[in-house]
């Protein structure tokens, strides 16, 4: 953060920057040059912010009313929707604020993957996001057990079921993660634990996601190198503030309306049913995102390698900047990457889709030939294209496109010529 | 901007579409307005208090409501019938409370704040005196059952002669709309069994509608107080959005890129 020298205008302020440099780091924030390109796709890291604050505290003041005990938990969260004050206001906003979280998570990082963020000089950016990625899937899966329903118990009997596929030890791991011989009160209690200090891991995995990302600074929808600060970029403030703003404000509409008018819509009705070890429910799914990964697992028939491929298409991910071999980041300028890349994201949609169908039939078919192809896409594809694709060419300046000049290395050259 | 609407709108229909799916084995159910739904929906009260009837006369001999409490009854939102009214009601049931100060359970009339009264003392009880079924607890019963109120609706009407492929055990029914038409509770509702004091007609169509307009509000007693906040929030959030938007025109003019 030495890219600028600041000093505080008042006697007071400079005493106290010259001990704990805050105002530097605010004046920083507020000047943090932003190149004036970003679109509408770069607002997500701002929402994602409000997310996850209103998941912080929506879920400490329901941690003050629920009571996370086997015989209890369902009776404490009916507590909460009838007798707390606006109790249902708060539980539906955090219910379905976990949704919204992962919706605009998606949108992030498919964001990433369009425009190539995750290349070099951000590597640690992006595998920084996929270890919050993963928590933000541990948080939700357990936070989901906590309401003691029938998908919660048999949800959190199916995926901590998943680790006896482990040889040798597998069985053992499962009874420690139960504490016990079934998914029972001691489970719940330790799930509850972890779903309260996870989102405190993911506070300061996003200080270190943002604080990676001032070092190259922001990649761009041209995803060219800028000079900062220059003509191609403007101040955080007020200019990303007050446009993180607005998209934030059409997030919470849509947000509001999940809220207000349909806000079990994204839940299952089972979860409506106290939890009963004796009961099985017809369809054990989970929560809509966690659907793709389901869909992977299900669809190898080997328990160990189902668990083993799920657990692989996450983990792809954080080696995506090495399996990735194209020098040019955004799609903008890669033309068949850019149809293999809405190729993958229909793919992840259709897995999502059989995720939530039985295992059984075309179902089954399609999920197997999705999840080849997902894996195909990014360890042979990307990999591939790299070498093989001709690019377009890329400009030397974002102010180029934006002033309508065409995206031709040519002409830009020509202009710089012109200008010295 | 255009394509950003367009995932949005995309993957909503995406999830939603998932989630309905869930209701598989696919019958129609009987359509009926609710007066409840949409943006402005609210309870018909008249309905709610009916509702109650109907529950507390038929449905309570085996379905516990173990999460409401007498003074609901009374509260804004539900069917609002006035204290004295909830108190009377409360006061018809027999409460067991204690030990009192020489260590004995005794039975007093119910209070407000007294949960309802349960008709059998636990869940063995329940199965034992219903050939080993266990009628759900109906707090909160149209929000576990995938289709809703219209499932319950419909189930209420379902009930009909088996085909004759099928054949049904002793105490169990045929019902089109159960999931895999076998259910373990007789034809609950029957024309004229219970007597309205607004002098509705009891109609079998009539009783269901009450009772699970009723059972919509015990499962969702701010429901009201919900769709009001909503309609606040949301003219609030778009009118703050369209001043958002013309700030932001404003501020990025001074540079030369679009918004």
């Amino acid at each position: 953060m030495s890219d600028h020298d600041y000093r505080p205008k008042s006697k007071v302020g400079q005493w106290f920057n010259d001990r704990l440099p805050l105002l530097t780091l605010a004046n920083h924030l507020t000047d943090y040059p932003t190149p004036k390109n970003l679109n509408y796709w770069w607002t997500f890291g701002g929402i994602l912010t409000f997310c996850l604050i209103t998941q912080i505290v929506t879920g400490l003041t329901l941690a003050m009313h629920y009571i996370a005990h086997a015989d209890m938990a369902f009776e404490s969260v009916e507590h909460i929707m009838r007798d707390v004050n606006y109790g249902w206001l708060i539980r539906y906003i955090h219910a379905n604020g976990a949704s919204m979280f992962f919706l605009a998570v998606y949108i992030h990082i498919f964001r990433s993957l369009f425009y190539g963020s995750y290349k070099s000089p951000r590597e640690i950016i992006w595998i920084l996001g996929i270890i919050i990625y993963l928590l933000m899937m541990a948080a939700a899966f357990m936070g989901y057990v906590l309401p003691w329903g029938q998908m919660s118990f048999w949800g959190a009997t199916v995926i901590t079921n998943l680790f006896s596929a482990i040889p040798l030890v597998g069985e053992g791991i499962v009874t420690w993660l139960w504490g016990g011989y079934s998914v029972d009160n001691p489970t719940l209690t330790r799930f509850f634990t972890l779903h309260y200090l996870i989102p405190f891991l993911i506070l300061g995995l996003v200080v270190l996601h943002i604080w990676a990302l001032h070092v190259p600074g922001n990649n761009n929808p041209v995803g060219i190198d800028i000079k900062k600060p220059s003509k191609d970029t403007v101040p955080f403030h007020p200019y990303i503030v007050i446009k993180d703003g607005f998209a934030l404000l059409m997030f919470m509409i849509v947000f509001a309306f999940f809220v207000f008018y349909a806000p079990n819509i994204l839940g299952h009705a089972d979860n409506y049913i106290e939890a009963n070890p004796m009961v099985t429910p017809a369809h054990i799914v989970p929560e809509w995102y966690l659907l793709p990964f389901y869909a992977i697992l299900r669809s190898v028939p080997d328990k160990l390698l189902g668990v083993v491929a799920m657990l692989s298409a996450i983990l792809i991910l954080a080696v995506l900047p090495w399996l990735d071999t194209s020098k040019i980041r955004s799609a903008v300028f890669r033309p068949l990457y850019k149809q293999f890349y809405w190729i993958l994201v229909a793919d992840v949609l259709i897995l999502g889709y059989v995720g939530a169908m039985p295992a059984e039939g075309l179902y089954l078919l399609i999920a197997r030939v999705a999840t080849a192809y997902y894996f195909l896409h990014f360890l042979v594809i990307l990999p591939v294209l790299g070498f093989k694709e001709k690019t377009l060419p890329i400009p030397l300046s974002i102010t180029e496109p934006v002033l309508g000049g065409s995206p031709n290395l040519a002409v830009a050259r020509n202009k710089e010529s012109k200008i010295e | 901007m255009k394509n950003l609407y367009k995932l949005i709108s995309i993957l909503i229909i995406v999830i939603t579409s998932n989630s309905q799916t869930f209701a598989a084995e696919k019958v129609e159910y009987i359509k009926t307005d609710w007066s409840f739904k949409g943006l402005f929906g609210k309870f018909d009260r008249a309905s709610l208090q009916r509702g109650y009837q109907v529950y507390t006369e038929v449905c309570a001999s085996c379905h516990s409501m173990k999460y409401l409490s007498y003074r609901n009854l009374a509260e804004k939102g539900g069917p609002e019938f006035s204290e004295a009214q909830a108190k009377a009601i409360a006061a018809s049931f027999e409460v067991n409370d204690g030990p009192n100060s020489d260590g004995e359970m005794f039975t007093r009339p119910g209070k407000l704040s007294d949960k309802f009264v349960m008709p059998y003392e636990n869940v063995k009880a329940a199965q034992a005196a219903n050939g080993g079924a266990y009628p759900p607890d109906m707090s909160v019963l149209v929000k576990a059952r995938g289709g809703g109120v219209d499932y319950i609706y419909s189930l209420l009407q379902g009930y009909e002669e088996p085909p004759s492929n099928i054949s049904l055990d002793d105490g169990v029914y045929y019902n089109k709309y159960m999931y895999g038409n076998k259910i373990r509770m007789s034809a609950p509702l029957s024309d004229g069994l219970v007597e309205y004091g607004d002098g509705t007609n009891a109609t079998v169509e009539q009783m269901s509608k009450d009772v699970t307009t009723f059972l919509m509000w015990s499962a969702e007693p701010h429901l009201e107080a919900r769709h009001q906040m909503g309609f606040k929030a949301i003219v609030y959030l778009i009118i703050l959005t369209v001043l958002v938007y013309f700030s932001m025109k404003k501020i990025w003019s001074r540079v030369e890129s679009e918004v």
